[in-house]
């Protein structure tokens, strides 16, 4: 056991303190070009899409090294490494394993460069969780393909260009998991529909989607007809250790300590309430567990041992953390908590507040708490499906 | 950055593994304290030949050298067997001899500890459910060339298969520690909830010792020790809780009802998932705490109350599902189910429960 960084991998993290010195100024100070101007740097410094191989222009970046970066991006709270997030974390890699030539061509380097804006089409109306069980259809007609059905809680949809869709092309297979073939489809094709969701929030961050004899070439199937469902779950399998996650969680503490020292509680100061100091102990301690537990996994990696299904332990981990720590700041805010932006009495600027109302991006979006649950229990523990 | 064990750590899970199987398993356990011996001097012999007993004694005095990440391999195997043998007293006490002793106690002592020849079990505080000084009543008072105990230590783990025992008193100069023999003072082994973890009270009034019999402490030392048993029961935890969540995955798969395995319900299956997620999680934080206890000591102190925070709550809920989802069998004195129930309700409180962990960690973390 070793928690010390190697020297090439220290002046690494150095190499990234410094850039964020020298091309991350405060918040006040940024103008309207800085996004563009940001993302532009990260690309040339090989930092979007690092851990992809250089043929494809990553920069075959190792997993520690991608953990660094991770863990500084997220402690200097820096933008995105680009606005593709569905773009880099799955699409990209199916395309990479999957694809054709001509897709690697057309595709990756506009992820990379921020050019275009990924979206998911997996969930529908009857089938969310019971994702294989999907019903959007496609048929081959000629040198093409027809599309009709439905997508919905499509997050990013008002916004992408494109979207990766997963249909089935054949009714008759044996099994669900058969059948399903997976497409890369513009999202101003004729025929496609969006329909912004509002949430509880008030926010339109997700949509429904219909697709109505949308013709889309043979050459824009990603993986053989059939395939879908193998190509969905290894890209799905592309998810990064957690420690970027792990790091904005310890900031958010942090601002929730601020909180309980700023916060008075029938009349007495809150962090001085044994419950109070407890339940913050409590957060800490999980996110801390969180950190190991990626550590673990990590290490695990990089020896090339097969890791399961373990990082469902941290996604259950990091959902109920969501729900719980804003819960907690409203909660202890009282009446106060309950006011929202503009607020006269608005506590945080009304961030908590939102919070409250928004934690099912991370909570369901992924696979729901009771969908991770199922995983451990059926791939790790053996236990029969139900 | 490698969070991982090293080939020897795992020879050496597997030693104990075989152990654990061939000669203490959970039978042999039940007849060992049920018989209220709780010991069985050939395998203590045992033990002693395999080296656990100096893992983490200085090779100077007789040890491997080795550090608390490699005891807490040995602790947890031999909790998954929920194992009676004084291992961790054993290894609290050398802890204590190292940081207390002089040049010549630990000559004297450590090489006996080492080798099993001097079984020794340490009693610190004397008031339940409060780990600071201020819990320590037991005195000592020097006299030319020798030293007066006197009080009660009403509950010292493992007290009854010691053959000394280390007594944290306070005197006019601060706190001592006393080695004395285990004849020397009035044993009184209580009735408690797990016979697998012997508990007794240990009268010192009127015991005298010799002054090279006594060591200097402070409060630090004493926190040190004290963050090495929380470190030392979270190992054991570790091992327990797999055993149990173990125990029971395998009986949610035989068990059918309504026409399937118990195991495909989701009432099961989640609490069983949940019960992995809090395991891994604890895991974790136990091993980060036995890395830190020699290579990071700035932060044993918080690494440990997080692990021990974490766990003391989440094994005593286990051992309740762990027993809750067998149904009425888990409730039998015959089946093994109860016996790590029983075990987490001792390793709840000893060295500060949660309540005590998460205040520490709060104040550590600044509120």
């Amino acid at each position: 056991m070793d928690f010390d960084y190697t020297e090439s991998e220290q002046s690494f993290r150095q190499e990234v303190q410094d850039f964020l010195r020298e091309n991350l100024p405060p918040k006040k100070d940024r103008d309207e070009n800085f996004l563009k101007t940001w993302l532009e740097k990260v690309r040339e410094k090989g930092w979007v899409g690092f851990s992809w191989p250089k043929a494809f222009g990553g920069s075959d970046g190792g997993l520690i090294e991608q953990a660094i970066l991770k863990e500084e991006m997220a402690l200097a709270k820096a933008p995105p490494l680009g606005t593709s997030m569905m773009g880099l974390a799955w699409v990209g890699p199916g395309i990479m394993e999957y694809g054709t030539e001509e897709q690697k061509k057309k595709f990756i380097p506009d992820i990379l460069d921020s050019k275009v804006t990924w979206c998911t089409g997996y969930s529908e109306p009857n089938h969310g969780s019971d994702l294989a069980a999907i019903q959007c259809k496609a048929e081959l007609v000629g040198d093409h393909y027809l599309v009709n059905g439905q997508k919905i809680w499509t997050t990013g949809a008002p916004w992408s260009q494109w979207i990766i869709l997963l249909t089935r092309t054949d009714f008759k297979a044996k099994s669900k998991h058969e059948g399903i073939t997976c497409f890369l489809v513009p999202m101003d094709s004729p025929g496609v529909e969006v329909k912004p969701i509002k949430n509880m929030a008030g926010d339109k961050h997700f949509a429904e989607i219909f697709f109505t004899d949308v013709q889309v070439p043979v050459e824009n199937r990603l993986g053989a007809e059939g395939e879908g469902w193998k190509v969905t779950v290894s890209a799905l399998a592309n998810e990064r250790s957690s420690i970027g996650e792990v790091t904005q969680m310890f900031s958010k503490l942090d601002e929730l300590k601020d909180l309980v020292k700023s916060t008075r509680v029938q009349g007495k100061p809150a962090a001085e309430d044994p419950a109070v100091r407890r339940q913050l102990a409590r957060f800490e301690t999980k996110i801390a567990a969180m950190k190991y537990n990626g550590l673990r996994y990590l290490t695990k990696q990089i020896k090339g041992e097969p890791l399961s299904s373990e990082t469902s332990v941290n996604k259950l981990h990091r959902a109920s953390l969501e729900i719980e720590m804003d819960d907690f700041a409203v909660s202890l805010s009282g009446e106060a908590g309950l006011q929202l932006k503009g607020g006269e009495n608005a506590v945080g600027g009304g961030s908590w507040s939102k919070s409250v109302l928004n934690w099912p991006n991370v909570v369901i979006g992924g696979g729901t708490p009771n969908i991770q649950r199922n995983i451990i229990a059926e791939r790790i523990l053996g236990l029969p499906k139900d | 950055m490698n969070f991982g064990f090293t080939e020897e750590q795992n020879l050496l899970r597997e030693q104990v593994e075989r152990f654990m199987r061939d000669d203490c398993s959970l039978a042999k356990v039940r007849e060992l304290c049920n018989e209220q011996k709780g010991f069985d001097i050939s395998l203590w012999e045992k033990i002693a030949e395999l080296g656990w007993l100096a893992l983490t004694i200085d090779p100077k005095y007789g040890g491997l050298g080795l550090k608390w990440v490699d005891l807490t391999v040995v602790l947890e195997e031999t909790a998954k067997g929920l194992s009676p043998f004084p291992i961790l007293s054993q290894a609290l006490s050398s802890a204590l001899i190292d940081s207390c002793g002089s040049e010549h106690q630990k000559e004297r002592w450590l090489p006996k500890l080492a080798n099993g020849e001097m079984i020794c079990a340490i009693a610190l505080y004397d008031e339940p459910n409060w780990i600071s000084e201020d819990s320590i009543r037991s005195s000592v008072t020097l006299k030319e060339g020798s030293a007066d105990l006197g009080g009660i230590k009403p509950f010292v783990n493992d007290a009854n298969l010691a053959t000394h025992l280390l007594v944290m008193a306070r005197s006019d100069s601060g706190l001592k520690v006393a080695m004395i023999e285990k004849t020397q003072a009035r044993i009184n082994i209580q009735p408690t909830v797990d016979t697998t973890k012997p508990m007794a009270s240990v009268t010192v009034d009127g015991v005298s010792v010799s002054r090279d019999d006594l060591m200097d402490c402070d409060v630090e030392k004493l926190d040190y020790i004290t963050n090495c048993g929380a470190l030392g029961t979270t190992a054991e935890m570790v091992g327990s809780s797999e055993a149990l969540l173990n125990l029971t995955n395998e009986y949610a798969k035989q068990r059918i009802q309504f026409g399937a395995p118990i195991g495909k319900y989701q009432g099961v299956k989640h609490r069983l998932a949940d019960i992995y997620v809090d395991l891994e999680s604890f895991k974790s934080l136990c091993y980060y705490a036995a890395w830190c206890a020699d290579d990071k000591p700035e932060e044993f102190a918080r690494a440990v109350s997080m692990a021990k925070g974490y766990s003391s709550d989440a094994f005593n809920q286990i051992g309740i599902d762990g027993v809750g989802l067998h149904g009425a069998i888990g409730f039998t004195d015959e089946y093994d189910a109860q016996l790590y129930l029983k075990r987490s309700k001792w390793a709840r409180p000893m060295f500060g429960d949660s309540n005590f962990h998460m205040e520490r960690i709060a104040q550590l973390g600044g509120i």
